[in-house]
Parts: structure tokens; sequence; C-alpha cells
């Protein structure tokens, strides 16, 4: 690349960093414009076209794969790439190793992109990908693994900072789960069968799909948080005391919940019973680290006035805080009964997608990439632009989730509702129509945050090309504020 | 013996473990990882990422 704007740090890889950088931008814009596209399959059936290629059943793993191992993964590898080597005064342990990772998860991609239209796939939620893939996708995370903790012990300062732990665990936790869920006797190239079955089979792969839930999309993005909320925010974590304790908490308790995924199937009843207790529990860990990134901007709240940067950060946490109450209450096997298999899940997963891992992943993206252009800190192309981003993200989420929350509680009160003779009040198809307007607010709510996609994109395409907009303080462009701070002015005297 | 006694042992142990580590974090007084909880900042210094233009916004 010839890009005279690109930033050589004399010690540090950034090589590596800046193409996962914008990996995570590719493939934020593509994987969730399928995303679209599926959630308009729903509003428009015509859309499924005559070609299978297209259809909801094959796009729809497309889409769960691309914004949470293309998307999300490359977000992950940028960032704890980065972390690492900052926290640790260190560069990447292999050169080697870091274009491997690169180039090798880019392939898992590309891969996942051509077998899942094909409808090639597993049928194991987040573990669609056939066994050949599977097998690159372990030899990349090894490496992955070996250059990470290989940097941590090259480190200048004698302690780990929080940040790397979270990396760690998610590292090592996503290895096993993910060679362990993956123990298949493979029939041909493109066609596999689990060693496992039944009621075994389903245990290991909710214990595989919950622990990417907590292990990935959790502990990976803390790991995030943990450095650019305090970076962005300039101040220490709040308290340093409470991220090690709930580091420890989160780590011990997640193994156990992933059961409550296979509440009422033929899993032994113990079993589904202790997965609610543990779900219960994993509130506490949860909004300790939440309560932890909120109140790292204690003294500080006067900087969310004019950083949308550090908006994004903390309204994810705000988000992660609100999944992660949910979560568990959906865990609880009377609330399951009505909420399985109904829209509330997709709105739950929502929220945590659109709303902590996306949302975590602008602001630190917003952080990161002008630093990668020889830039300071969120120095991007337009600040105003990244206002845009965040109020579209913010609306499409909030539509987003109400819309399924409508949808799901109603489907769920429809499908039990039974009549005085015992026959059900409610078709299924009845209670489809009847989801109707949500999936139309659903899509809408989509289309915007795809629309704050591509305005990132754009602002980062700029921000690559050394350019710079020209526009007022942020805080003066705002009539909202003004408004505020004219009201506010003659009660402080 | 049998094996769910181990079992039950592991748990005790488990959590034994962790108020372990809470009292772990909790002696050496408020200062004791202040430091750590710094080492975000620790490397400005490194930092090449000198602004090109003036000013961003």
């Amino acid at each position: 690349m010839a890009n005279p704007h690109i930033a050589k740090h004399p010690e540090y890889d950034y090589d590596t960093v800046r193409l996962f950088c914008l990996a995570t931008i590719v493939w934020g814009v593509v994987g969730m414009a399928v995303g679209v596209l599926i959630a308009a399959q729903m509003v428009w059936p015509v859309l499924n076209t005559p070609w299978e290629w297209f259809h909801f059943g094959r796009l729809r793993p497309l889409h769960t794969n691309a914004v949470i191992f293309a998307f999300g993964g490359s977000a992950l590898m940028a960032t704890s790439y980065y972390v690492v080597q900052r926290t640790c005064q260190a560069p990447l342990f292999s050169p080697f190793l870091s274009k491997f990772t690169f180039w090798g998860w880019q392939t898992v991609i590309v891969a996942a992109a051509i077998t899942l239209p094909l409808g090639l796939t597993t049928t194991h939620e987040y573990a669609e990908l056939e066994w050949p893939i599977d097998i690159l996708i372990a030899l990349v995370w090894i490496a992955y693994a070996v250059n990470f903790i290989g940097t941590i012990a090259k480190r200048k300062p004698n302690h780990i900072y929080v940040a790397n732990w979270f990396f760690m665990a998610f590292i090592l936790a996503v290895a096993i789960l993910h060679i362990f869920n993956s123990i298949q006797y493979p029939v041909t190239l493109w066609k596999s069968y689990y060693v496992p079955s039944g009621a075994i089979d389903a245990m290991i792969q909710w214990w595989y799909g919950h622990n990417a839930v907590g292990f990935y999309l959790t502990a990976g993005f803390l790991g995030m948080m943990y450095y650019f909320v305090p970076k962005q925010a300039e101040r220490p974590i709040y308290s340093y005391r409470l991220s090690i304790v709930h580091f420890w908490a989160l780590i011990a308790i997640y193994m156990w919940a992933g059961a409550h995924h296979l509440h009422f199937s033929a899993l032994p009843d113990w079993a589904q019973s202790l997965s609610m207790v543990f779900s219960l529990i994993l509130l506490f860990p949860s909004w300790g680290g939440m309560i932890n990134g909120i109140m790292t901007l204690s003294g500080a709240w006067d900087k969310l006035r004019t950083d949308p940067i550090l908006k994004f950060l903390v309204v994810s946490l705000s988000f992660y805080g609100l999944a992660t109450f949910e979560g568990p209450m959906m865990s609880i096997k009377t609330v399951n009964a009505m909420s399985h298999a109904t829209d509330w899940t997709v709105g739950h997963v929502h929220s945590g997608a659109l709303g902590w891992v996306a949302m975590i992943t602008f602001g630190a993206m917003y952080h990161l990439i002008p630093i990668m252009y020889g830039r300071k800190q969120g120095q991007m192309y337009s600040v105003a632009l990244i206002n845009l981003h965040f109020w579209l993200a913010t609306i499409g989420t909030v539509l987003y989730i109400a819309s399924m929350w409508v949808n799901g509680l109603m489907q769920g009160l429809m499908w039990r509702a039974v009549n005085e003779d015992g026959t059900l009040t409610y078709t299924f198809v009845e209670a489809l129509e009847a989801s109707m307007p949500g999936y139309i607010v659903r899509t809408i709510g989509g289309a915007l945050f795809l629309a704050g996609m591509l305005v990132m994109a754009w602002n980062v395409w700029c921000t690559t090309q050394g350019r710079t907009r020209a526009e007022e303080d942020p805080a003066k462009l705002d009539p909202v504020l003004d408004a505020e701070a004219d009201a506010i002015a003659p009660a402080r005297g | 013996m049998d094996m769910n006694d181990l079992r039950a042992l592991s748990t005790v142990l488990m959590f034994l473990t962790f108020l372990g580590i809470i009292f772990w974090t909790v002696i050496g007084g408020p200062d004791r990882f202040r430091d750590d909880a710094n080492l975000p900042f620790a490397d400005d210094d490194h930092d090449e990422s000198e602004p090109k233009q003036e000013k961003s916004s």
C-alpha cells in the first residue's frame, strides 16, 4: 500500500492492527447489509427470489457468521493486538504469526461466505462451518493464542493489565469451545456428523454457544472496554480492584449457564435448573463490569457533551447492562416458557450485539483508526459524522429491540392461549400476521443502523486519505446543547 | 468417598479460592493498584502518532 498517511511505529506492529481495523469496517458493512436483507425478507417474502442461495435459511447463518466472526472477530483481533503491545510496551511476539492470523482469518470468512449460501452447513448454530474450515479456524486460533501470550511474556511492566486478562480468557476459552464442539466424523469433503448425539450433542452445542456469548462477545469486548474507555476518558478505570474480582467471578460462573437454551428439552431437569441459577448469579459479575466502565466517567460527565466517541463507549455499557439484566430474567424457567423461540430472543441478542458489541467497537475504532494513520487518538475526518453515526445507531437499536419485545410477548401469549375445550385459540399463521408491524419496524431500525455503518465507512475512508473536514466546535454546533447551556446558566448565577 | 464428594469438594475449593482473590485485592490499601490501573497511559511517550493536521474539528 502506497498510502503516505500510514503511521509506522518504530517499535510496535501497527500494520497488522491497521489491516484488522479496515477488515472490521468492510465486514461490518457486509454483515449488517445481509442482516437488513433478511429482515426485509420477513416483511416481503418475494425477496427470497427463485435462487436458493439467497433464501432466508441460507443467508441467516451468513449474517450471524459475518457480524460475529468477521466484524466482531476482526475488531477483537485489531484491538487485542493493539492493546497488548501498548500495555506490555513490547511489539507483537511474531511478525509471521501476526500476518498468518490476519490472512488465515480472512480466508475463513471468505470460505464461510461461499459455503453457507451453497447450503453446506453442520446445522449447529454459530458453528455452521464444515470440518475443513473448522480445522483452519483451530490453526488460526492457536497461532493467535501463541502470538498474544508470547507478547505478554515479553512485557516490560511486571503487572499484566486487566484488559489483557480479559483478552486471554477470551482467546483460551474460544479455543477450547471451538475444538470440543467440532469433534466430527468427516464423511466427504463438505459433509460430517458430530460424534456425540442426542441430548449430549445439544448440551455440548449450547455449552459452546452460550460461552461464545460469554467469552467472545462479553470477555473479549470487556477487554476492549478496559483499555479504550479509560484512554478516551483520559482517566484510569474507576476501580481496578473491582475489575479483578468481577473478572474471576465472570470466568468461574459462565461455564454452566449454557443449558438455559435447552429449558423443557430432553436435557436432565437438574442441568436445566442449575443453568438457571448460574445465569441469575451472572448478573453480579456482569454489572460489575458495567458499573466499573460507566463510573470511570464519574467527575467528568461533561466530556459526554462534546465527545461522540465517549458517547458510543458509555451507551454501549448501558446496553450491556440492559442485556445482562434481561438475559438472567429470560433464563428463569417460567419466563422462558413464554419467551422461548419468540422474537424476544432475537431482540435480546440484538440489544447485546448492536447495543453493546457493535457500539463499543465503533467507539474503539474511532479512537484507534486515526492513530493508525498518524493522527491523535479520535482525530477522525469528521466529528460531526461520528455524532450522526451515534444517533443513527442508537435510534436503530432502540427501534429494533422495542419491536422485538412487542412481537415476542405477543407471540408467547398467542401461542399459549387455549380455549375452554383445550384447543389452541390462535393458529401459528395468526400470530405471524400479528407480528408484521414489528417486522417492518425492525427492518427500519436495522436500516438505520446500517446507514450509520455506511457513514462510518465514509468517515474512515476520508481519514485514511489524510483529510480533515472543516467543522465548528461540536459543542457550538448543537442547538440543544446551546439551549440547555442557556437554561442552566442563570440558575448557576 | 465417591466421585460426588470430590465434585462437592472442588466447588468448595473454588469458592474459597474466590474469597482468597477478594482478600488479595483488598489487602494493601486503596493505592495498591494505582500504578497498574495507569498502565494504559504509561507508554504515551512511545506514541508516534503526532497530528499531521492542525485541527480535526
